[in-house]
């Protein structure tokens, strides 16, 4: 590896250029992982919204505000807004922040690039809401998309399809970058089994999102044929089956869930070691873990699909590789506990944040392990129980992960501290309320309340008020954050270059807030 | 605008949250769990759940004292030194290794159910579902009787947006039909299951029955129900607008009773019915 | 210019992308609104143009500096790993199409044919239905239709697209040697022969179309045909284009001996082209 140092013909002596202009043709990575944070900051605000129009309509039975397709519109795009608008660029925007600065790079390797898989986010984002305006509104199909009846979908059709392929372009854009960058621009002696775990999480969701978004965009695809070209993909009367794109689906749709929390698993892996004040333990064995876990995504998917009359053979194997996922994910759980033993801990925000994910997402991961035992599933399958089971991995999972992190580098970002006891108020208030939202959401699946449904039997009523209390807590709560990060963008204490004593690792050997350009010289690596 | 959380509301909550901690479910207001069902399987299935449930919990216990005995114990507040360990092969093996052994002894009883399930032979009779956008088709193969199962019209005039009527005043709010299938108790019965648009789901939480109407497609499957009753459940797979508005209800009847009803549906009385389609 | 090639390059500002983002969002709007029965022409034709007049700035940019000697060592592995995972994702995309081929031909239509578990599906709707390839499902969708043979234009365009692969790597060799006058014949010939390819392409969906009723109506066996040759025909343009592309710059003297990252990306994705169209004559064609 050649020596890596900046070259910037135009402007060696580094300002940005200045307003607007700085921040639509910048190709620092910096500058553009600010735009992705702030883009699903913003977007956590449109899916929160949405999902509290879908908490209002379910505070008690019978209908009170929207009609059931307008409902069923919501539940679509609050998941798609989520998943692809708001927790995927929110860890592509950490990625583009962190992963040069850990790994002593001077920027991402492609940062033309960058700036377009950035670029295309509001585009593709655009052109999905823009369907809620539309005759017969947004799409109503649920996140997955099933046919046939998403080719029931009116106007919107083409524009979510379309949105989808956009949004697939700029995560297999943004994964090159990572990867490309991780695999080219290390710093001299830092080997692979030296970069720090949260750069070895990405490195991985990275081949998964170049292995997956490309099936999504061919299953979307045929969706677009079938539904205006007269193909029979998705046809039993052509020959074809509406079962083949709930596989391509779930090939898609397993690793994405994956995707989601592994870079979770990765700013964790930072935070927690930080606040124990001790190594992480078992670093390398955590990689392995990681890299079984991708490994074990790709074969599970139809897990998914216990009820659609698969052969028996199909069903065994799909809950057995599941249940195997438990395994590596067991290791990581083990090995963060096993970091703060006899450690020397500290409580500030982003360890709260941190422990409370340790907690929750393990509820989540054994309400995963519940729904993964077939027969089980067969009463679990489209039941709140399962929405209860991802919002535990999901929300105190990946988006506390991101908000762990968020206040972990909010010093090395901003170059101030952000103000303590609020992000503890903050805490605090997420973390009874999360809890408040999405725990009584299990007895209510458990008791036989379907998923999708904008209105339920009377026996449902008062878990479901209580979910929904819990849901406004908790979203109002989210206000709090935001005016925290502003506050801190705005000023504040000083932050020092080491932010957290026991933070170890090439970032924080640079002044905070962190220089326009970083290791422009590559810095020693022991 | 209807009105109304029910006053004795938090009441309930109170006791039924005693009742379930006690473990004792019927004096629950309302379900925190899983039903035991009325069919073998959902007993089975029930047995497995419960197997699951507490080997997570116990888990559960010990991961998470574990993780609280740090957080009490290794406080830098209370001038914990930290350790510099970042490894141990052993430890690693071990938590790996455990969890492998419970995940087998969960596989096993697992895969004996799922397998038991499976088995549709020995069938004493057959009967076709079918889904559409929004309401169920019964017929009973073989015997000359179908017809459609629609949300009750009560159901249907309450759940208009704003229709100002109060769901608790109904008895089985969104979970009564104008017309029930009807079954008889004790019988193997083989469910032939399709859609004719798009993809449906028939579930009875009591039999543990859940099964998706694929259109083009006949998935099948069976149940026996040892209890007469009537017993309720919904479509479980998102099939459009009034999805959550068909709902399924099987009347099942003992075995004499319902050859007399058989017979009485019998030569096409019942299909004229039909179609009173919404 | 001097200490250039010790240095990362890190390019400055960039309009580029936001115009390229514009364009592509302008262009699936107009598909869009054209999918569903309204007229939106001049969107089309707007997006379209902005997005190939992007291209052009885009890599004309990128083409600039790699002609003043901006680029590193170390830039140009970026540029090939990059590359080629790209082409990984590519890979995929293809793979699903084929996914589906095997799906429908495995397991779908045996089921409709009532295997598996599935007698009732084949006794009570499909009567009488016996699962076989070609086919054009149950409701026989679409009409009569007859299958394309492998031995005639497919053989034919598989010999051409394997010797094209031939010709890349003898411009290749020379490249290296520096043999520029074989280096631009070669290259000429083999974006010739994949507009060859693409002109018996074009041939063979007419006569599909119009003598042999084989259409994208045409079930599961006309969805899957056209489908997967579509798209391989749309990269076999793409890639013919690039050709053309790095055929100007070669005749303009770009590219050295050592430094012609973009000819072997191109060459790579000639390849990839290739090797897809090998599945596709096994597959689709021929068993
Ligand atoms: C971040 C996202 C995320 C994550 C991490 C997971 C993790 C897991 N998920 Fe989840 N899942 C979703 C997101 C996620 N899921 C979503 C979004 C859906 C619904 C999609 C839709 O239908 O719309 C879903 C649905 C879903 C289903 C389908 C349910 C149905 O529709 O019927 C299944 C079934 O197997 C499943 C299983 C699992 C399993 C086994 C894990 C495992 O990875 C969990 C492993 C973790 C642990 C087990 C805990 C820690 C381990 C230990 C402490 C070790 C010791 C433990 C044991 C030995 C038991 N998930
Ligand atoms: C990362 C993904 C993610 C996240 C973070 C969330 C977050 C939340 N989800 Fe979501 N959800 C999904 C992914 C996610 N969900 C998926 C994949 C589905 C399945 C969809 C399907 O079935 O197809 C789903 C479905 C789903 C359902 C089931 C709907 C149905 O079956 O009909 C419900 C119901 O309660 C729900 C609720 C919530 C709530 C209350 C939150 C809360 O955590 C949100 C917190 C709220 C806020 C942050 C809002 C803040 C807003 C304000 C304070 C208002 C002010 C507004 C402005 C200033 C603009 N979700
Ligand atoms: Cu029928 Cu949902
Ligand atoms: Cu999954």
């Amino acid at each position: 590896m050649s020596a890596t140092t900046t070259h910037d013909e135009h402007h060696d002596d580094h300002g940005p250029a200045k307003g607007i202009m700085r921040w639509i043709t910048t190709t620092n990575h910096k500058d553009i992982g600010t735009l992705y944070l702030v883009f699903a900051l913003a977007m956590l605000f449109v899916g929160g919204a949405m999902s509290l129009v879908i908490r209002a309509e379910l505070f008690q039975p019978g209908l009170q505000f929207v009609n059931p397709d307008f409902f069923n519109q919501m539940t679509t795009m609050h998941a798609l807004i989520m998943v692809f608008g708001m927790i995927m660029p929110a860890f592509v925007g950490f990625a583009n922040w962190m992963v040069p600065m850990m790994i002593g790079a001077p920027d991402m390797a492609l940062p033309r690039l960058n700036n377009w898989s950035f670029w295309i986010l509001p585009f593709a984002g655009t052109l999905l809401l823009s369907t809620l305006f539309m005759d017969g509104g947004g799409p109503a199909s649920g996140w997955t998309l099933y046919p046939p009846l998403v080719l029931q979908t009116g106007n919107a059709l083409p524009f979510a399809i379309f949105s989808v392929h956009l949004l697939g372009v700029s995560s297999i854009m943004g994964s090159i970058n990572i990867i490309v960058t991780i695999m080219n621009m290390r710093a001299p002696g830092m080997t692979l089994l030296k970069m720090p775990l949260f750069v070895w999480t990405w490195l991985i969701t990275a081949y998964l999102l170049i292995a997956v978004m490309p099936v999504l965009a061919g299953g979307v695809t045929m969706l677009l044929t079938d539904g205006f070209f007269g193909t029979s993909f998705f046809q039993a009367a052509g020959g074809g089956d509406p079962v083949l794109f709930q596989h391509i689906f779930w090939f898609f749709g397993h690793p994405e869930v994956y995707i989601i929390i592994l870079p979770a698993f990765g700013i964790i892996s930072q935070v927690i070691p930080t606040f124990s004040r001790k190594p992480l333990f078992g670093h390398d064995s955590m990689v392995y873990a990681t890299a079984s876990i991708a490994f074990l995504s790709f074969i599970v998917w139809a897990h998914h699909m216990f009820t659609v009359g698969m052969p028996l053979a199909g069903q065994l194997f799909f809950m057995l590789s599941t249940m195997l996922i438990a395994i590596p994910t067991g290791v990581k759980v083990f090995n963060w506990t096993a970091t703060m033993w006899r450690g020397s801990l500290s409580f500030e925000t982003p360890m709260l944040f941190a422990l409370a994910f340790l907690f929750l997402f393990t509820i989540g991961g054994f309400s995963g392990l519940m729904v993964a035992i077939a027969p089980a599933d067969f009463q679990y399958h489209d039941s709140y129980f399962v929405v209860a089971h991802f919002h535990y991995v999901l929300v105190p999972g990946a988006l506390f992960g991101a908000i762990a992190g968020a206040y972990y580098w909010l010093p090395k970002w901003t170059g101030h501290m952000y103000n303590e006891t609020l992000g503890k108020v903050h805490f605090w208030l997420s973390a009874i309320f999360v809890n408040l939202t999405f725990f009584p959401q299990h007895f209510v699946g458990l008791a036989g309340m379907p998923r999708r449904i904008p209105d339920y039997a009377t026996q449902f009523a008062d878990f479901n008020a209580i979910s929904s209390v819990g849901a406004f807590g908790f979203g109002f709560s989210q206000l709090l954050l935001v005016y925290v990060v502003i506050q801190c963008v705005r000023g504040g204490e000083k932050a020092s270059a080491q932010v957290w004593d026991g933070a170890e690792g090439l970032e924080w050997t640079v002044p905070s807030p962190a220089p326009y350009h970083t290791f422009e010289e590559p810095p020693l690596v022991r | 605008m209807s009105t109304n959380l029910r006053k004795h509301d938090f009441n309930t909550f109170l006791t039924a949250l005693v009742a379930s901690l006690l473990g004792n479910p019927a004096q629950a207001a309302w379900e925190v769990n899983m039903p035991v069902g009325v069919t073998d399987a959902s007993a089975k299935i029930f047995d497995l759940h419960m197997l699951i449930f507490w080997v997570c919990v116990v888990i559960a216990v010990i991961v998470f004292s574990a993780m609280i005995y740090c957080l009490v114990a290794f406080r830098k507040s209370k001038g914990a030194v930290p350790a510099t360990f970042s490894h141990s092969t052993t430890a690693e093996i071990v938590w790996t290794v455990i969890p492998v052994l419970i995940l087998v002894a969960m596989a096993v009883p697992a895969a004996q159910t799922l397998v038991e399930i499976d088995d549709t032979r020995d069938t004493e009779m057959t009967i076709k579902i079918t889904g559409y956008q929004w309401k169920w088709q019964y017929e009973y193969v073989g015997e000359d009787v179908s017809f459609y199962s629609n949300l009750a019209a009560s159901s249907n005039e309450t759940r208009q947006l704003r229709s100002g009527i109060d769901p608790f005043q109904e008895d089985n709010y969104l979970l009564d039909v104008d017309r029930p299938l009807v079954v008889p108790a004790d019988t193997k019965i083989r469910y032939l299951i399709t859609s004719n648009d798009v993809i449906h789901a028939w579930w009875v939480p009591d039999f543990a029955v859940k099964k998706d109407a694929i259109p083009g497609f006949i998935n099948e499957g069976w149940f026996r129900v040892n209890e007469p009753g009537v017993y309720r459940g919904q479509c479980a797979e998102l099939c459009g607008k009034d999805h959550g508005f068909m709902p399924v209800v099987v009347e099942v009847l003992p075995r004499e009773e319902f050859t007399a009803w058989l017979a009485g549906q019998q030569g096409g009385a019942a299909v004229a019915s039909a179609a009173t389609a919404r | 210019m001097a200490h250039a090639q010790d240095k990362y390059y890190i390019p400055h500002g960039t309009k580029w992308p936001i115009l390229m983002s514009l364009g592509l969002f302008t262009l699936f709007l107009g598909v869009s609104v054209w999918l569903n029965g309204g007229n939106a022409t001049p969107a089309i034709i707007v997006g379209l143009a902005i997005v190939i007049t992007m291209m052009f700035f885009w890599f004309g940019e990128v083409i600039g500096e790699s002609e003043a000697g901006t680029f590193n060592d170390q830039v140009d592995t970026s540029f090939r790993i990059g590359m080629m995972w790209f082409i990984f994702s590519e890979v995929m995309f293809f793979a699903v199409f084929f996914g589906a081929l095997f799906y429908a031909r495995q397991l779908a239509l045996p089921w409709l044919g009532g295997e598996g578990s599935n007698f009732f599906t084949n006794l009570l709707l499909w009567e009488g239905f016996e699962s076989s390839w070609p086919s054009n499902g149950p409701a026989d969708v679409g009409g009569e239709f007859e299958p394309m043979g492998a031995w005639g234009i497919p053989a034919l365009n598989t010999a051409i697209l394997l010797t094209s692969g031939v010709t890349i790597t003898v411009a290749h060799h020379a490249l290296k040697e520096g043999n520029r006058r074989v280096l631009g014949l070669f290259l000429a010939l083999t974006f010739l022969l994949g507009f060859i390819f693409m002109g018996f392409q074009a041939y063979e969906y007419i006569h599909a179309y119009q003598e042999l009723n084989l259409t994208m109506n045409s079930g599961i066996y006309g969805s899957t045909f056209f489908m997967l040759t579509g798209f391989h025909g749309m990269h076999v343009t793409i890639g013919a284009i690039m050709l053309v592309v790095i055929w100007l710059r070669c005749l303009r003297g770009h590219f050295t001996a050592k430094h012609h990252f973009a000819f072997e990306a191109v060459a790579w994705y000639w390849h990839f082209v290739d090797v897809v169209w090998l599945g596709l004559f096994i597959f689709v064609y021929w068993l």
